[in-house]
């Protein structure tokens, strides 16, 4: 039993100590405390001591100013993650289906590889805002029947084809990881293709890059501020109308702790996620 | 009615044509080794009877069943063929049970409940029923070699093919592999096995088949071709084995 219990501390341990460094554990968490204390008292010292520091405290760092506008644009925020939910649950599934059409095999499928390939080339090449200011500004021009005409939906519309670009490199990436003897171990159990890629490869893969995936979705997360530019009320809009109404620059620095509020918790789950997986196959048992 | 013909089989790597004609009948419930040095071929015609390979002539008939035709389903035929690699080749985030029992649901149609307790038994019968919930990282070379046999088993195939199923394991582990083998071919099962263990190939082997440069050059009962061979290519090669004290 003692065993069992040294193995689930193991892997925490080794860890702990790969990021303070060398040294035992105690002694490495008392340097980097000291060491953390003294980088940002420096740093504090520095900036408040600058000659401009008193104008930048008034424009940037102004408790009232924060108040007063921090509501009205956390309620602009619901729109940045409301269109970060929908665009995600489209961009996942989009960018699987351009990854594994990419992946299939042989000369039948090379129009639909070429045009997979086509697709994520255009879209990574073109910067994001263009796509967004194309798109919202044409497209509902063209008044298609049933389609929204809102630019905020249209920007939504952008930012899915833009990271569905990302993301189906990042799936690729991952399928072309899975060693290919899986899909022959997989083939010849008899299985078909497709249900080699959905049960032996894709698990295998998307497990890979789930690292990759989050990136991509926190960079996904702070440019739906992208769509402001086209007049839709979201946190940084908000924040610039505020801005241009009292001059004073602190807007934006509530408009970037709401980003940051959402973006750092999905880094910290992210890495839990990982760690979960890692000690539930080193330890075998209940899956 | 054999249970495995091969006519004229020839397959090259682009320029590199590592069978160049080969001819091999298997008779239900033989048990036929195929040695030679690597690279003589002896994977490669494994693959191609499981159809991981296209061939590029010749025929491979089953049970009267041509497979190298045009139009067959290979998922049907793999089905019926069951191969072992070298690497295992386990999937690694699935359990042992889920391993064994993938196949038989997705591919079979069983059921669940039918498939774990078809799982369960085999496990149980190659020594790993207390194994059925681990991932395959857990285990040892051995074990993990004898899951990837019970997993082609479930699908209860007509055909084993072992492809050299022990050359990647640690010295002490190899027995534990050899025997659920031998407990196969006692079982009446009929095997084609790559192996590099000539004293293994001598008691198990109905016939010993030496290839050698893309061609069976020579083949037999064990006793004749491991103790007389008659060919000196294949003297040659089974000096080098004595010399490395391997029989």
């Amino acid at each position: 039993m003692a065993s069992e219990g040294d193995r689930r501390a193991g892997p925490a341990l080794e860890r702990r100590s790969r990021i303070l460094g060398a040294g035992s554990a105690r002694n490495g968490v008392a340097i980097a405390t000291g060491s953390t204390v003294v980088v940002f008292v420096l740093l504090a010292v520095a900036i408040t001591h600058a000659p401009g520091w008193h104008e930048v405290r008034r424009t940037f760092f102004d408790w009232h100013e924060f108040k007063a506008s921090f509501p009205e644009i956390a309620r602009a925020f619901e729109l940045n993650v409301k269109i970060f939910c929908i665009a995600e649950v489209f961009i996942l599934v989009f960018a699987l289906l351009i990854a594994v059409l990419r992946s299939l095999p042989g000369p039948v499928f090379f129009p639909l590889r070429l045009l997979a390939i086509a697709y994520a080339d255009f879209f990574r090449g073109v910067p994001t805002i263009l796509v967004i200011a194309i798109l919202g500004f044409g497209a509902p021009g063209l008044a298609l029947k049933g389609v929204p005409t809102s630019v905020t939906f249209w920007a939504a519309v952008a930012l899915i084809l833009v990271y569905t670009a990302y993301v189906s490199e990042v799936y690729r990436a991952g399928i072309e990881s899975v060693h290919p003897s899986q899909e022959a171990a997989a083939r010849s159990l008899g299985l078909t293709r497709g249900q080699g890629l959905r049960y032996v490869i894709l698990p295998q893969a998307v497990r890979r890059v789930i690292p990759p995936l989050l990136n991509d979705f926190i960079g996904l997360q702070k440019d739906t501020a992208l769509v402001g530019t086209l007049g839709a009320v979201e946190a940084f809009q908000q924040s610039s109308i505020d801005t241009n109404a009292t001059f004073n620059y602190t807007p934006y620095l509530a408009a970037a702790v709401l980003f940051v509020a959402i973006t750092i918790p999905l880094a910290r789950f992210t890495d839990w996620l990982i760690l979960r997986d890692r000690r539930r196959r080193q330890q075998g048992g209940v899956a | 009615m054999s249970a495995l013909a091969i006519e004229g089989l020839r397959k090259s790597f682009g320029r590199n044509e590592v069978l160049r004609g080969v001819d091999l009948d298997v008779a239900e419930h033989e048990v036929v080794c195929l040695i030679g040095a690597s690279g003589s071929g002896k994977s490669t015609l494994l693959r191609c009877v499981n159809l991981l390979e296209p061939v590029d002539a010749g025929r491979i008939v089953v049970e009267g069943e041509e497979i190298t035709a045009r139009g067959v389903d290979v998922n049907r035929i793999r089905r019926r063929i069951g191969i072992v690699f070298q690497a295992f080749n386990l999937f690694p985030h699935m359990t042992v049970l889920r391993n064994v029992t993938l196949a038989p649901q997705k591919a079979l149609g069983l059921s669940r409940a039918d498939a774990e307790r078809n799982a369960h038994e085999l496990l149980a019968r190659f020594g790993l029923a207390d194994k059925a919930r681990d991932y395959p990282d857990r285990l040892s070379g051995g074990q993990q070699q004898r899951v990837a046999i019970v997993r082609a088993l479930a699908m209860r195939p007509d055909l084993m093919l072992l492809d050299e199923v022990t050359s990647a394991l640690d010295p002490e582990l190899v027995a534990e592999v050899l025997e659920v083998i031998r407990e196969l071919a006692a079982g009446g099962m009929t095997m084609v096995i790559a192996t590099h263990e000539m004293t293994f190939a001598r008691d198990i082997a109905d016939r010993v088949c030496f290839l050698d440069d893309g061609v069976i050059l020579e083949q037999g009962p064990p006793a004749q071709v491991l103790g007389a061979p008659k060919e000196p290519r294949t003297q040659r090669f089974l000096q080098r084995i004595v010399d490395a004290g391997r029989l």
